[in-house]
This record gives structure tokens, sequence and C-alpha cells, in this order.
């Protein structure tokens, strides 16, 4: 147990609110995330009271928790509301869970982003559960008029057991929600948790399986509009002209007009991606008939002059260089190479040039990777209503509060009147921070004067940006006539992201260390893919490490070993961003679990480790080549994100993580020529389907009483290089490039 | 603009639309019926799938001109209650985790076993292989059509 003081920066527990007692009565709208079960056993209560922002208690005990932050597969709407509830000590069968809105009152962090969801929320989800049970007791000893100290709880109860009373959580909730806020509350001891730890089924899970409305693109209102837009076919590219003459004719279109998506005068900041912002929006009835209108029209392009974005990152200035141009990908490979000539040094240790000239062994390797398109599976999309001062949206973004300030200034309304709904997104990974869309969902609406939804074509989102960045890395170790690494040097740079991260492994456990980075300008948008700039520096660091174990002649995992216990015993350097303990723990465990002292013959095995996102990841891939085939019979997955909430959701995203990294690693890419990018549709654009999913993947979490960290992202990167080292294994090729199917042609 | 009479779910309903109009559309637009998804609008992804006859299609690429006096269910229409074997085995093994493509996973799973009720994992894979899951639920999946399979 340990004692929290409830004086933290989220406001939602400590404003009581003016209708705190007063019976609100909610308004369930269609998006809530209900679990029947409860209403079904319980019935709506009369009356519900407003404990803190996070917590309302029906009168009959039905509790409903808000989930703070969008929900777009990492299962938080039911890991967050577990957490209340597990402090709160509520009955989860009389649970429902209800996705807030935007409520930069109540909730802080209101973002999908850097699998931070948990880790941040832990304490004060916990404390927010632990001060409404604590008013719960209160008001019990009130009521009961005993000592506070003789009342306990269990599950959705109170109870003063010297009295012999009992009272469900509805009882009291209408006093509690009356009475002073605790200072401090007591927090339970991980031992006496019986919600957090166990597996709960996705709140969501029956509406999906039935398919009930829950995702933007579901949502409707009465004499909604629906919209698309046209962007430019190249980057590079801006809108000259346009014929809508036929387009204007066709049936059910109601309007077609250019309009601006961004204020001309406006400071972006960091999340205000968007390279395509003059475009032309077609409104009709019906999405079908907005459509044929939109194929209707003809637009003229011109070339887009060079220019500077000033941009706000977080209070850092920052430039970003717009240069003019259709760019080709051959020639940005030229750029890199050149780039590379030229880097900028991050971080060095030691003499790493003295050492490299005077080695028995130097290894050289270059490494690349792709453009990658995100490719979520609800295509980009929004709705906007605009009524006069007044805007309501709703749809799937990831981080509301940091488009809110772009589609103030565009529509000229404060920020005060605009309501963010935020739907289940069909899929994030990066992609739904950048909320250009949500913004010109709005601009289309106030033109309109109604209810607008905002639709993309599969197309419209391929090609319109934002992607990953494209990166090369070069690497070089040093061994002398021991097989130890004296030196590494890491020379990493992107078009237009740098993906360096110089304080990562294996920094700190070498003497001589070099990391330099470089950028390549473009005029293509880039911003967050799952795991940023992580997916590809894992690869291409664990692939690297596991071509210098061999050279040592080592055993891969007890290579990485070795270095981890040099970083332990005697950290070479400052700002070195891991746990070597941690780290070696998982290894070790995925040595264990997937038994890599005994492969099977005819099995070809890849090991892959990576920290990111304060959680550490190993994998081992087992694999095999059957009539050319990649075909991948198990993963095994050892993972460190301190305690793991839902377990078995836990595992699922661990699941999905490997599979989407191999088929990342073996087929994701994206080319440009003259500035069209190569493909814009899945018959172009491959990604893995179920016959090239890893047969079976298991999944074992380091049990250490850590806090929780992340673990949206971190499993994803180092398969990557789990499937390139075991395909090295099967076909005696190093695989340097992504996407890999092109080496392995399969 | 013409008239069509459709079977939906079991249900009569009429819709006055571009004879060309995609069941998908129709669906969603039209009849507010909006379980089954928009992925890709050319029959790569299989998130728009719904059963025509009994079997499984990609209503993004399926005119509606060519649905009249044919039966078609969705996935709202897949069991009253949300219990199809296929629906229960998904919940058994909490398949999704994003879940937009879920319900087209689940009409792909439904049409299947209705045609083969003991597939191999090899027919498991070449009837699943036309519905992408970005979030790569495809173990669970094909867990979950094992179970399935095994209480028909």
């Amino acid at each position: 147990m340990s004692n929290q003081s409830t004086k933290l920066d989220r406001r939602s527990f400590l404003k009581v609110s003016a209708l705190a007692g007063g019976g609100m009565m909610l308004s369930f709208n269609w998006l809530a995330g209900c679990k029947p079960n409860a209403e079904e056993a319980l019935g709506m209560p009369e009356d519900w009271f407003r404990m803190n922002g996070y917590i309302r208690i029906g009168d009959n005990g039905l509790i409903t928790l808000m989930s703070p932050n969008p929900e777009g597969g990492q299962n938080v709407k039911t890991s967050m509301p577990m957490i209340l509830a597990e402090e709160l000590d509520a009955d989860w069968t009389k649970v429902i869970v209800e996705q807030a809105p935007l409520d930069t009152d109540n909730f802080t962090r209101q973002f999908i982003g850097g699998s931070q969801a948990i880790r941040t929320g832990w304490t004060p989800l916990r404390t927010a559960g632990a001060t409404a049970r604590q008013m719960l007791m209160r008001a019990a000893a009130q009521t009961w008029n005993v000592p506070v100290s003789e009342i306990t709880t269990e599950p959705g109860f109170i109870l003063h057991q010297p009295g012999n009373k009992k009272a469900h959580f509805g009882e009291m909730a209408n006093l509690a929600a009356t009475l002073p806020v605790p200072e401090a509350v007591d927090l339970k001891a991980s031992q006496d948790f019986k919600i957090i730890g166990t597996s709960k089924k996705n709140v969501d899970l029956n509406k999906i399986v039935t398919g009930k409305p829950l995702f933007g693109m579901d949502y409707k209102k009465e004499g909604m509009l629906y919209a698309m837009i046209i962007h430019p076919p190249a980057f590079g590219n801006k809108l000259k002209s346009f014929d809508d003459s036929q387009a204007w004719s066709m049936p059910g279109i109601r309007d077609i007009f250019q309009f601006k998506s961004l204020r001309d005068d406006y400071k972006r900041t960091f999340f205000d991606t968007v390279q395509f912002t003059d475009l032309i929006a077609i409104v009709g009835d019906s999405t079908w008939q907005v459509l044929q209108a939109k194929k209707a029209i003809k637009a003229d392009w011109e070339i887009q002059e060079g220019y500077e974005e000033q941009r706000d990152m977080f209070g850092r200035e920052a430039v970003r260089v717009v240069p003019k141009g259709l760019e080709n990908t051959d020639a940005q490979e030229i750029a890199m190479k050149q780039a590379a000539q030229k880097p900028q040094t991050q971080r060095k240790d030691g003499n790493p040039e003295a050492v490299f000239s005077t080695a028995a062994k130097v290894i050289e390797r270059t490494y690349t990777g792709p453009f990658l398109a995100h490719n979520c599976m609800e295509p980009m999309n929004f709705f906007a209503h605009v009524e006069g001062d007044k805007v309501s949206c709703a749809g799937p973004l990831q981080k509301p509060e940091l488009t809110e300030h772009a589609l103030s200034s565009r529509l000229g309304i404060p920020v005060e009147n605009i309501e963010i709904e935020m739907t289940r997104l069909g899929g994030g990974y990066g992609r739904r921070s950048y909320a250009h869309w949500l913004i010109e969902a709005a601009v289309i609406s106030q033109k309109m004067n109604a209810p607008v939804k905002l639709v993309y074509t599969r197309e419209d989102d391929m090609t319109g940006g934002v992607y990953r960045s494209r990166y090369q890395a070069t690497y070089r170790a040093a061994l002398n006539e021991n097989n130890q690494l004296i030196a590494f040097h890491v020379n990493a740079g992107g078009l237009p992201e740098n993906p360096l991260y110089a304080n990562r492994f294996p920094a700190g456990a070498v003497d001589n260390y070099l990391a330099e980075g470089w950028e390549v300008p473009s005029n293509i948008t880039t911003g967050s893919f799952r795991a940023p700039r992580s997916n590809f520096m894992a690869c291409v660091e664990q692939s690297f490490l596991d071509e210098v174990a061999e050279a040592a002649g080592k055993d891969p995992i007890d290579f990485r070993l070795e270095l981890l216990a040099k970083a332990k015993a005697n950290p070479v350097g400052e700002g070195n961003d891991y746990d070597p303990d941690r780290y070696a723990k998982v290894l070790e465990l995925v040595r264990e679990k997937a038994n890599w002292a005994n492969s099977t013959p005819g099995v070809s095995r890849g090991v892959s480790a990576y920290f990111c996102h304060n959680s550490y990841a190993a994998q081992v891939l087992d694999m095999k080549i059957v009539d050319g085939q990649v075909q991948i019979d198990k993963v095994t997955n050892a993972i460190d994100c301190g305690l793991v909430v839902n377990p078995d959701a836990a595992k699922n995203l661990c699941e999905g993580a490997v599979i989407d990294g191999i088929g990342t690693a073996m087929y994701g890419e994206l080319t440009f020529e003259n500035g069209v990018i190569s493909k814009s549709n899945f018959d172009q654009y491959r990604h893995i389907r179920m016959k090239e999913a890893p047969k079976s993947i298991e999944t074992y979490f380091v049990e250490n009483g850590e806090d929780p960290s992340g673990l949206g992202e971190p499993a994803y990167p180092p398969v990557f290089a789990a499937l390139a080292n075991a395909l090295y294994k099967a076909t005696g090729n190093r695989f340097y490039d992504q996407p890999f199917s092109r080496q392995s042609n399969s | 603009m013409a008239q069509f009479s459709l079977n939906i779910n079991g249900k009569s309903v009429q819709v006055d639309v571009d004879p060309n109009t995609p069941l998908l559309w129709v669906l969603r637009d039209h009849l507010d019926l909006v379980g089954t998804k928009f992925g890709c609008g050319i029959a790569q992804c299989g998130a728009c799938t719904v059963h025509v006859n009994g079997e499984a299609v990609r209503s993004c690429s399926y005119p509606i001109s060519i649905v009249e006096d044919k039966k078609v269910v969705t996935i709202e229409g897949l069991s009253e209650k949300g219990d199809h074997p296929v629906q229960k085995a998904w919940v058994e093994h909490d398949v999704p985790q994003c879940g937009y493509c879920q319900s087209g996973q689940i009409m792909s799973a439904a049409s299947l076993l209705a045609r083969n009720p003991k597939p191999t994992d090899e027919e498991i894979t070449s009837a699943m292989n036309g519905n992408i899951c970005r979030c790569g639920t495809y173990t669970r999946i094909k867990a979950a059509i094992k179970t399935a399979s095994q209480t028909l």
C-alpha cells in the first residue's frame, strides 16, 4: 500500500463540479461503449452521481467509468477503466465504460502516442479510483455514525463489519459526491489487486462482432452531407485550376469549391503536418454520388515553389525546408548518400577512429528502409458541424488537443467553442496524429452551413502523406584479436527525418563509440509511424549485431549479454537510455522460452531485442523456406513492460506487433516517380495476409514488480531483425534493404 | 436513379439509387447498416464482406443492380443476438484490436464454415486470405475459426 496525494496535475478529482451530488443524468450517446450485461443485470439508474471526472455512480450501483484516451486497438478503453475500477473496488460486471470526449478540464494527455497511456495514466487513474472509494467510505461512516477506520469495501459494496452493515456503492454515492475530496489516499499494494492482472474482454467486443456503429466512418447525423477532397497527385505540385462543369450536373451534388485548410499566417505546431492545403471539395448527398463527381473533375496542377515553414515544436522554434521539385526515388538515394558524408556528431565516447585504424577486424554494412504508408483499415474521415461560432466534431484521431488550435485558427472560432468527440479508431499507427482532415471537414461544414462527413478514399489516404521517412544507416564495428567489440560507429539519417537515437544500446557498452546523424529535406510529408525511428533503428542495429556476433564467433544472445554485462558493470559515457539488467532479462527469458539451445533441424532461427517506449522486447523467430516461400512457424516474445494490466489483451497486442512487423519488413514500400507515389491501393501496396503470418506466437512477460510501461509499440521494432537474422540462416544471405521480399522473392 | 427491391437480413426494403451504386454504399448510406466497412473500394481488403445468397462477396464492388431478387445478409443479420458460432468464438478469443476489419473477417469465416464446417488449416488460410487485418490478429482469427468449427 502506498499513500498518494490527490494534488496531481489533473483537475478531474480536485474540481468539485457544480453538478456533484446533484444527480447528474448522463445522456448516453450512440458512441457510449456500454457493456450490455451490466445494464441487463441492474437496469439503468434513476440518478447518476459524479465522484470525479472519471467516475459516476448510479443510485442502483451501476458505475460509469470514463476512458480518457482515444481507442485504436491498443485496448486502453478496457485497461484504463480496469485501473480505475481496481482502486475504486468496483464490481467489473457492473461497470459501463464510456469514451470521454476531448476534455482538457478533466483530463490530460488524451493522446495515442508513444505507448504512454498506461504508463502516464497509472498513478492518476489509481488515485481517481481510490479517491472515489475513500469518499464512499466516508459517506458510509457518516451515515452509519461509525469511524471511517472501521469501514472496508468489497467489490461494489461498502461494509461496516463490526456493525454488520453493508450497502452497495449506489446507496452512498449521493452523499459521497458532496463530501470534500481527501488530501491524500491510500493506493493498494499490487498483491491485493483483483482486477489488474486478470484478463478482461475488450469492452467494445460485442459491438464489434455484431457490427454496431463505433467508428468515425459510421457516424451519422440528421441532415448530414458527404464530402470528399481532391489533393494534388504529386508532392511538389499545387492546384492551378479545375474544370468541374461535368460534375456539377451529376445527381446528388450540392457544391464543389476550392478551399485552404490552413490560414497562410498560421504557425504550425508539431502535429500540423500536411503538404496539401489547397484543395477541391465535393459535397453531396451520398458517398457514391460524391465519388462519381470527384472522378468527373479535371484539375490542372503546377509546380509549387520551394519555401520554408516556421514551426513551433512544443516551444522550440524549427524550420521545415520544403524544396521545389518532383522527387524521384533514385535521386533521393543519391542525395542521401551525399548527406551521409557530412553528418553531425551526436555522441562520441573514447577515440573510435584510432581504434578502427588499428583493429584486428572491421565490419561495415549499410542498411536502407523505404517510405511506408500507415494504411489504417479505416480510411481517414471526420464529421464536423460548424454552427455559427460553435463547432462539434466527431471521428477517429490520436491527438485531439493538438489539432484544436489549427482548427480554431482556421475557423476563427475560439477553442472553448469546439467540441471533439472521439470515435473508435480503425487503426492509427501514428497516421491519425496529423488530423488535417478534421480541419478540412470543418471548413467544408462552415461553407455548407450543414453537418458534413468528410471521407477519404483509399487512394486519397495512401497518396496524401503522412508517411514514414526513408532511412539509411551505415554501421562499423571493430573487433580486437580476442574478438571483443572495441569500437562501434553508426551513421544514420533520413529523408527527411534522422532516425538515430544516439544513447541506445550498444552505446554504453563499447569504449569507443561514435553516433552521427543527418537529414535531407524533402517536400514529402512524413511523421510518426508505429514506434517512430525505432522501427528502422531496431532492425538495422539488431541485424548488424547479429553479423558482428558471427564475425566474433559468438552466439548472438551470448554476445549481446556480454555487452549488457559490460554496460552494467562499467558503463561508458553519459545518458545511456536503457537498464542493462532489464534488457538482459528479456534476452534470457526468450532464450529459455524459445528453447534456444535446442534448435530443430531444418528450422532457421533469428533473435533480436530492443528497448523503446520504456519497455523491453526480445524475440526469437523460427522459419523455413517451403517451395521458395518464407514460412514462419513460430515467434517467441519476451516482454518487460512492467506490470501487465490486462494479460490476454497485452498478448494480443504483442501478437499483432509481430505480424505487423513481419509484414512491413517483408512487403512495405513506397517509391516516388516525379513526385507521384508508386502505390495507391491494396492491389499495389502489399500487406501481410493470413497465409504469411506466423503459425504460432507465444508471449511471455517478465514479472518484476515495476510499474507498467508501454506496449503498443515495443514488440514491433525488433521483429524486423529477428526475421532478417532468421532469413540469413535460411538462405545464407544477409538482408540489408527493406522490403525483404525483393531479395527473398516471396 | 432507379427503384430496387432488396432483401436485406430477411427484410424487404426499397431504395432509389443509381444502378451502379455498390451494395456497400447502399447498406451504409441508405440503410444505416454501417457494420459493413469501407476499406479499399476495389475488393482487395475484405472489410466490406457480406453474404449474397449465402456466398461471401465484396460489397464495395457489387453493384446494386445485380442484388435484386437475392438474399443479402450483413454482419447485423448474421444472428439475432450476436450468438452465431463465429461471433461467439470471436468473443471467446477476444480477437479484435482496432476492430474495423472484423465484421468482414467474421462474414468470410461464417461463409467458409457454412460450406465447409471442418476446414483444414490450409482451407482456412485460403478462405481468409482476401481479408486484411492491419493490426495483425490473424493467429487469433484462425484460432477462433477452429473453435467455431468444433461447435458445428
